[in-house]
């Protein structure tokens, strides 16, 4: 860990506010990209079935 | 062949199914290696301390927020003179990535802005303009939310896109009117004399790579998403109407 | 195209038109501003521009949702999309009774609710010059995004969350004129770039506000 001096918490907290950002968009969009495939896998298998 | 033929939903599903990962592993590794390096190996800035690394992800972020509205822009004049459902829908998919990259500039200048202008925010003309453009993507967003007809919210937010960034142009300089700035200049430029040292600067550059490539896997997988949502619209309205 | 704005501005005027109610909702603005921010001439004199143009635009914005709203469920929307008159005719012909309706008279209000926020003497004139000058660009700006917002069951808020970012530059400007008249300072530069605000808006989206009709109404 690098000594961040008298500004640990400002740097600390940019990077884990923007973590928890980026983050959060790539679980909700990796969610929503699953659950949509297998909603549509299921329609095409009622579909051809 | 030419770029066009990507429009049809069926080739852009299979061009770009192994896209996403890689452009996702890209994505990854410059990150983590941009933000270790920024993080663990640059020095601090002599009057700055270490608050100058969080230009690793103010800039970048920044710079995204800016090119994705101008990516949905030209998807949007496609949609609207080409017609391509694919172009439509790589737009919508754009414009929530671009939010958050706008949120993370605002949150990280706020954060960075406490101890170096004493102030978490100020009324400086590039601050607004960003607070604008938020504003433009939740607007833009949740037009596209309240249309029902998919056809229909495509042109009226591709419209909305084409006003509003004339719109917001028009604001970034009627801010700078308004108030003078406390905002440093551009951190990069093509001409070197205003760049930042070299120390930041190779970091900066494989941080700015880094999402790049998550801007465009963000986006090539929320596109793949819409059109299989749309698809799945389709295949449901198809069963109903065989139910009746 | 006259007709059509004449029978707007009738309809406006009748009761129920919402003719006053932009008008009450500017006065009842500007007389709860000193309660919120305490009675001191000092403290009044130099907001009352910025607050007497956001008064009028958000009184401007409350009559937007009927632009296109009661046309469209009686039917005349559709009718008015056959007849030989363009669409962009018809925007416009919207936005400028809409601008007679509420722009204009809220222009002539303002000087006089200046009085009630200590407004230094010139700033009432300079005021009155740039609501004028502004609110026909604040009219076309809220035809386009009635247009947009026509179909739609829950127009209304949506309605004020895209046109409001819209309305900055206008805003910028126009405030910029009233400060810069009320402190005797010359309001040239800003005035010239709200005559370019108006006149581009007037120029350009007409043609924006009648794409998006054709599609609302597809």
């Amino acid at each position: 860990m690098p000594d961040l001096g008298r500004y640990a918490l400002e740097v600390s907290l940019a990077y884990g506010l923007s973590a928890v950002l980026i983050l959060g968009l790539v679980v909700l969009s990796v969610a929503r990209a699953a659950r949509v495939a297998r909603a549509l896998d299921r329609a095409e298998a009622r579909r051809n079935g | 062949m030419s770029l066009w033929s990507y429009a049809n939903p069926v080739r852009f599903m299979g061009a770009t199914r192994p896209l996403v990962p890689i452009l996702g592993a890209v994505a990854g590794v410059c990150l983590v290696l941009g933000l270790a390096w920024g993080f663990f190996f640059t020095p601090d800035d002599y009057r700055q301390g270490s608050t100058v690394k969080i230009i690793y992800l103010h800039v970048p972020a920044a710079l995204m927020a800016i090119n994705a509205w101008f990516m949905m822009l030209v998807a949007s004049l496609v949609w609207l003179v080409r017609r391509h459902h694919v172009s439509a829908l790589a737009a919508r998919a754009a414009a929530p990535v671009g939010l958050t990259m706008t949120l993370i500039a605002l949150v990280t200048g706020a954060v960075w802005g406490q101890p170096m202008w004493g102030t978490w925010w100020a009324w400086d003309p590039r601050l607004t303009a960003f607070l604008i453009l938020f504003l433009f993507y939740l607007g833009y967003i949740a037009l596209w939310e309240a249309v029902e007809e998919p056809d229909a919210a495509a042109d009226l937010t591709s419209v909305l896109c084409l006003v509003g960034s004339v719109f917001a142009v028009l604001s970034r300089y009627a801010v700078n009117f308004w108030n003078q700035g406390l905002h440093q200049g551009a951190s990069l430029s093509l001409d070197a004399e205003t760049n930042v040292a070299d120390v930041f600067y190779y970091p900066l550059l494989v941080c700015i790579a880094g999402f790049v490539a998550l801007f465009g896997a963000l986006v090539l997988l929320r596109t793949r998403t819409e059109i299989r949502a749309r698809r799945l619209h389709v295949l449901r309205l198809r069963e109903r109407m065989a139910d009746a | 195209m006259i007709r059509l704005v004449t029978r707007d501005l009738a309809l406006a005027v009748r009761a129920g038109g919402g003719f006053g109610l932009g008008l009450a909702f500017f006065l009842v603005v500007t007389v709860l501003v000193p309660f919120g921010v305490g009675p001191e001439a000092a403290i009044l004199g130099p907001i009352a521009p910025g607050i007497l143009w956001i008064g009028a635009l958000l009184a401007c914005l409350l009559s937007l949702d009927r632009v296109f709203a009661l046309d469209r469920e009686d039917g005349a929307l559709d009718l008015l999309a056959t007849a030989p008159l363009p669409m962009e005719g018809i925007a416009l012909a919207k936005a400028a009774a809409h601008w007679l309706s509420t722009g204009l008279p809220l222009s002539l209000a303002a000087a006089p609710l200046g009085v009630l926020l200590s407004l230094p003497w010139p700033g009432h004139l300079w005021l009155a010059l740039s609501l004028l000058m502004g609110t026909p660009a604040l009219s076309l700006i809220g035809t386009f995004g009635a247009a947009l917002t026509v179909g739609l069951r829950r127009g209304g808020p949506l309605l004020s969350l895209l046109v409001l970012p819209l309305y900055v530059p206008t805003l910028v400007f126009g405030a910029d004129v009233a400060r810069r008249g009320a402190a005797g300072l010359d309001p040239a530069t800003p005035l010239a770039l709200l005559g370019a605000v108006t006149l581009g808006c007037l120029a350009g989206l007409p043609f924006a506000a009648a794409a998006a009709l054709r599609v609302s109404i597809r």
